[in-house]
């Protein structure tokens, strides 16, 4: 709001907040070493995502503090990835099909590496 | 509608300002004009990396041969058993914590403390640094010990080295930058530059820049390294 002082706000705010990106971080890595699978992996790790996203953009980046006019324009046109993201999905599914149908079978054999 | 105009009277400002200011042949954002750029070229760089995420889905999704066990891939090991992801948590938490430290650069800044500023922007320099350092490391081990190309790997998927040096170099370049970017900003400071044009918001620009970049990183490490 006080544009001609800049942004200014009580350094409590920025700990709390850099402490809260820690455990959202560790509590992440958890669910891949803990081992989840399925929708409760996913939900976690999407869910630790936008809270870590929503906070970096919201107090770091101190949008929450900024004009409407800016957030929408800023903070809106990302929605239309969402179309993309449905259309390439989509089509991804479509292409796999059309790759189990005509192409043979692949010979490929993995091999994982040893960690020394 | 004249519950809601009555019940939400902050909020009907808080929209109603987004008319007052689109509308009127006037500026449009109340924000120094540095910001509102960096703010616009952040917005654009959101979709270079969402082309190059949603790239990686496709490819994932189309890929013929199982996708690289990315968690086993990414394992290290410190004599013992190798820890899954362990190096990529610790860039995780180098990045959170270089954020941190520019959050609080920013703070200092507006309040003049020239010293501290500095400091703060040197911390947040070196630790970006270490990240690089690290995704260097990173990148030797999968060329050299487990022969990633981006045409292919013996692990699984051959897309997977593309998508793994696209993405994570892209992200890399912009880390590097950025260390550069701060140092030249922190230079600044430390001469006074913004003692004499009596306003500390290039380093707050320089702020919205270091931390898309672990904006970056956030999805980067759910969507490359989680899934």
């Amino acid at each position: 709001m006080s544009e001609a002082e800049g942004q200014q706000h009580p350094i409590k705010i920025y700990l709390w907040i850099w402490g809260l990106l820690f455990v959202l971080s560790a509590l992440s890595y958890m669910v891949d070493y803990v081992g989840f699978q399925g929708y409760l992996r996913w939900g976690l790790i999407l869910l630790f995502m936008f809270l870590k996203a929503g906070f970096i953009i919201a107090i770091f980046m101190h949008m929450m503090w900024e004009k409407m006019a800016l957030i929408t324009a800023i903070l809106l046109p990302p929605s239309a990835l969402l179309v993309l993201i449905g259309f390439m999905a989509i089509e991804g599914d479509y292409t796999w099909g059309m790759r189990d149908v005509t192409f043979s079978e692949p010979d490929f054999v993995a091999t994982m590496p040893e960690h020394h | 509608m004249s519950s809601a105009a009555v019940a939400g009277e902050a909020t009907a400002s808080r929209w109603g300002s987004v008319v007052e200011d689109w509308s009127a042949e006037k500026q449009t954002f109340h924000a120094p004009w540095g910001k509102a750029m960096m703010w616009i070229f952040l917005l654009s760089d959101t979709f270079i990396f969402s082309c190059f995420l949603v790239g990686y889905m496709h490819v994932r999704i189309t890929a013929q041969i199982p996708w690289p066990p990315v968690s086993e891939v990414f394992a290290l090991s410190f004599g013992g058993d190798p820890i899954p992801l362990i190096l990529i948590a610790i860039m995780t938490f180098v990045l959170i914590t270089s954020s941190g430290t520019m959050a609080m650069a920013v703070n200092y800044g507006y309040r003049r403390n020239k010293k501290v500023t500095v400091l703060l922007m040197l911390a947040t320099a070196l630790l970006g640094v270490t990240f690089v350092s690290m995704q260097a490391f990173e990148w030797t081990k999968l060329i050299v010990d487990e022969g990633v190309r981006p045409w292919g790997n013996p692990m699984g998927a051959p897309q997977f080295g593309a998508a793994f040096f696209m993405i994570t170099g892209f992200h890399g370049m912009h880390v590097s930058a950025g260390v550069i970017y701060l140092l030249v900003i922190a230079n600044r400071v430390r001469r006074g530059d913004y003692d004499k044009s009596g306003s500390y918001e290039t380093v707050e620009i320089a702020g919205l820049y270091w931390h898309f970049v672990d904006l970056v990183w956030v999805f980067i490490f759910a969507f490359f390294y989680l899934w």
